[in-house]
């Protein structure tokens, strides 16, 4: 008689607490971030919306979610209304070889942070993170006044040139990834008799790919979506970024608004895709330079 | 476990450090004593002059360092010291800069929109900040209950960080549209007009920090690294003290947060400063309306690039940076009142 009934009870109330764990483990969470999630999706669905509506239902209200017709043809207007191709070949030329200085100069300075004992290599760490802390704006009017001097305005050159001697987040993100490599590694080579250079570009490099791959990225993206720089220092518009194209989108009757979100969409595509298939590494990246700062 | 001491271990090496390990109290008093001896030991031999293994790191650390130790040069104290000095000078970019000593300064007191984007840049940090701070850390510990999609949902709520800001900037000036914006429809569902947004002084700041709601997903990452690398045990050992959820968030999370939230409100005051390119492109960078949306940012660079006022937009760099550093370090002073580091490891 008892037996049952102590058994009846116990799975009672494991039953219970199972069903407390659902609700507080899986439910109530979903009952928070899916709102929020819709808030954070919101920009972005309206912008691909917008972009397939026609004219007569851009200021429609109550707002129009699904446009009726589907307007593709937005999306190749889109790119006929300004010379987008232009703008497109000129950001993706500034980006990647923004990327490749940078990845090869802060990963030269991080090596010599990180690995090479030399006296004073505290004190340029340390110089390193100070400039971390400093507001761009209060180097932009002299950087500019010396490429305004050397003739340099109006072309890409203050745009690219300055990613050829490092960047100070990735240098300290990249010093943070080669400590964690064995030292030892570097003195057996060191006993070899390879040469600084040569530890740096086969032994360290190749197991710092994870480093690299963070700081491509972060780099890509950051030339990518640069609009205060382009800005100071494009003027001719057949030199201009994307960014700056997007402000192109207007006729005398006010902006294009289908056509100007089929742009933001087109511009924005790159970013998320590399997004999606580096998400591991970005959020690592993303990680380390806060974490550990 | 013990580890050995990266000091120690640079002093005496692997062997050492080993033994150093496997060593009870009273031995490691005695060779830490010992390692204090051989530290001075280098000192004596650098006074003499490297040895030729220094020589040979040192070079070779310059070498690769020397990239970033020319731009530290060329991009960083150059120009720090030439804003310097141009702060004192009157100068249109064209002509050389004439020395006015403090006339900038005086000017900067008299300058009303001086005054304003100031006011605005600080009221935006310190409501939006509190706010980003609860509503991330708020978002990432819900996150942090092991539940489906998670990585779905951190995807997503980085998304609007992904997006350049022009797009974001330009979405939302549709978006915020106080006539037929999307933004109005909750506000219909409950029957009351929605407010004008950016539209009008009363409402354009607090959509600015509604704005700033929306590009935090760095931050979520952030605290959901942070919470991860909060140790089991030490919730385990407060659920066997009998303590309930809030308390152990209480005593347990907040205090191992402390410095991801640390972090993140030193950045945030910096990006407070920073923050230019969402209300330029909103307000077509004429700070309207009322001039409520003129930030600090905006006024410096409309001086420099719109006005040619070079020295007056240096000597509010440098006005800029001087506050920066003074709030900085009253946090960083505040750090070891509420800032817990028990567990972090500086090394």
């Amino acid at each position: 008689m008892e037996t049952p009934m102590t058994r009846n009870t116990t799975s009672y109330s494991r039953r219970r607490k199972q069903i407390y764990d659902l609700l507080t483990h899986q439910i109530l969470p979903h009952i928070i971030l899916l709102p929020a999630a819709a808030i954070f999706l919101i920009p972005f669905l309206w912008m691909v919306s917008t972009s397939l509506k026609p004219n007569e239902q851009l200021f429609a209200y109550p707002p129009v979610w699904i446009p009726n017709p589907i307007m593709w043809e937005n999306y190749p207007r889109s790119v006929t209304y300004v010379p987008f191709f232009t703008y497109f070949g000129n950001t993706l030329f500034i980006s990647v070889t923004s990327m490749i200085g940078v990845i090869f100069s802060s990963s030269l300075v991080a090596y010599s942070l990180a690995r090479i004992p030399w006296p004073g290599r505290n004190f340029l760490f340390l110089v390193t993170i100070a400039t971390l802390m400093l507001p761009s704006q209060v180097t932009l009017i002299p950087v500019f006044l010396v490429f305004k001097n050397l003739g340099w305005v109006g072309d890409f050159r203050p745009l690219i040139l300055p990613q050829f001697f490092g960047f100070a987040l990735y240098i300290f993100l990249m010093r943070q990834f080669f400590m964690t490599i064995p030292q030892e590694l570097s003195e057996a080579a060191r006993i070899d008799g390879a040469n600084e250079f040569r530890i740096f570009w086969s032994v360290i490099l190749p197991l710092a790919k994870p480093a690299l791959a963070t700081v491509a990225v972060f780099q890509f993206i950051r030339s990518w979506t640069d609009y205060l720089n382009p800005l100071i220092y494009l003027n001719d518009q057949k030199l201009y970024t994307l960014q700056l194209g997007l402000y192109q989108y207007s006729s005398q009757y006010g902006r294009e608004w289908g056509l100007l979100m089929a742009a933001a969409v087109l511009i924005t595509l790159p970013i998320i895709i590399i997004f999606f298939f580096t998400q591991r590494t970005f959020v690592q990246g993303v990680t380390l330079s806060g974490i550990k700062g | 476990m013990s580890v050995c001491p990266a000091e120690y271990f640079r002093s005496a090496g692997q062997r050492f450090c080993d033994s150093y390990q496997a060593s009870t109290g009273e031995q490691r008093k005695a060779w830490l004593r010992m390692t204090a001896s051989m530290q001075s030991a280098p000192e004596i031999r650098s006074r003499q002059g490297w040895s030729r293994h220094t020589w040979r790191h040192f070079r070779n650390g310059i070498i690769f360092a020397s990239p970033w130790i020319i731009g530290l040069l060329l991009f960083w104290i150059f120009p720090i010291l030439a804003s310097l000095y141009y702060s004192f000078t009157e100068f249109n970019a064209i002509q050389t800069p004439r020395w006015v000593g403090m006339d900038n300064f005086i000017a900067m007191v008299k300058d009303t929109i001086f005054w304003t984007a100031a006011y605005n840049t600080l009221w935006f940090a310190v409501v939006s900040i509190p706010l980003a701070i609860v509503w991330a850390f708020g978002l990432a510990l819900v996150l942090n209950r092991r539940i489906h999609g998670r990585i779905v949902y951190r995807t997503i709520y980085f998304l609007p960080t992904l997006v350049p800001s022009v797009a974001l900037a330009l979405v939302w000036i549709y978006l915020f549209n106080p006539a037929t914006g999307l933004i109005n429809v909750p506000f219909d569902w409950l029957g009351i007009r929605g407010p004008c947004w950016n539209a009008c002084a009363a409402w354009s700041r607090p959509t600015m920090v509604l704005l700033a709601m929306w590009i935090i997903g760095g931050q979520v990452v952030l605290y959901l690294a942070g919470l991860q690398d909060v140790p089991q045990e030490l919730y385990d050992a407060a659920a066997v003290d009998g303590a309930n959820v809030f308390q152990q968030f209480r005593s347990v999370t907040l205090p191992m947060m402390t410095p991801v939230i640390f972090y993140h409100l030193v950045t945030s005051v910096i990006g407070a400063f920073q923050f230019f390119e969402i209300p330029y492109i909103m307000t077509g960078g004429t700070g309207a309306p009322d001039n409520t949306l003129m930030f600090y940012s905006i006024y410096l660079f409309k001086n420099a690039f719109a006005y040619f006022k070079m020295g007056y937009a240096s000597a509010l760099a440098w006005v800029m940076f001087i506050v920066i550093l003074a709030i900085t370090l009253v946090i960083f002073r505040s750090a070891r009142h509420w800032v817990y580091y028990g567990g972090a490891d500086f090394t």
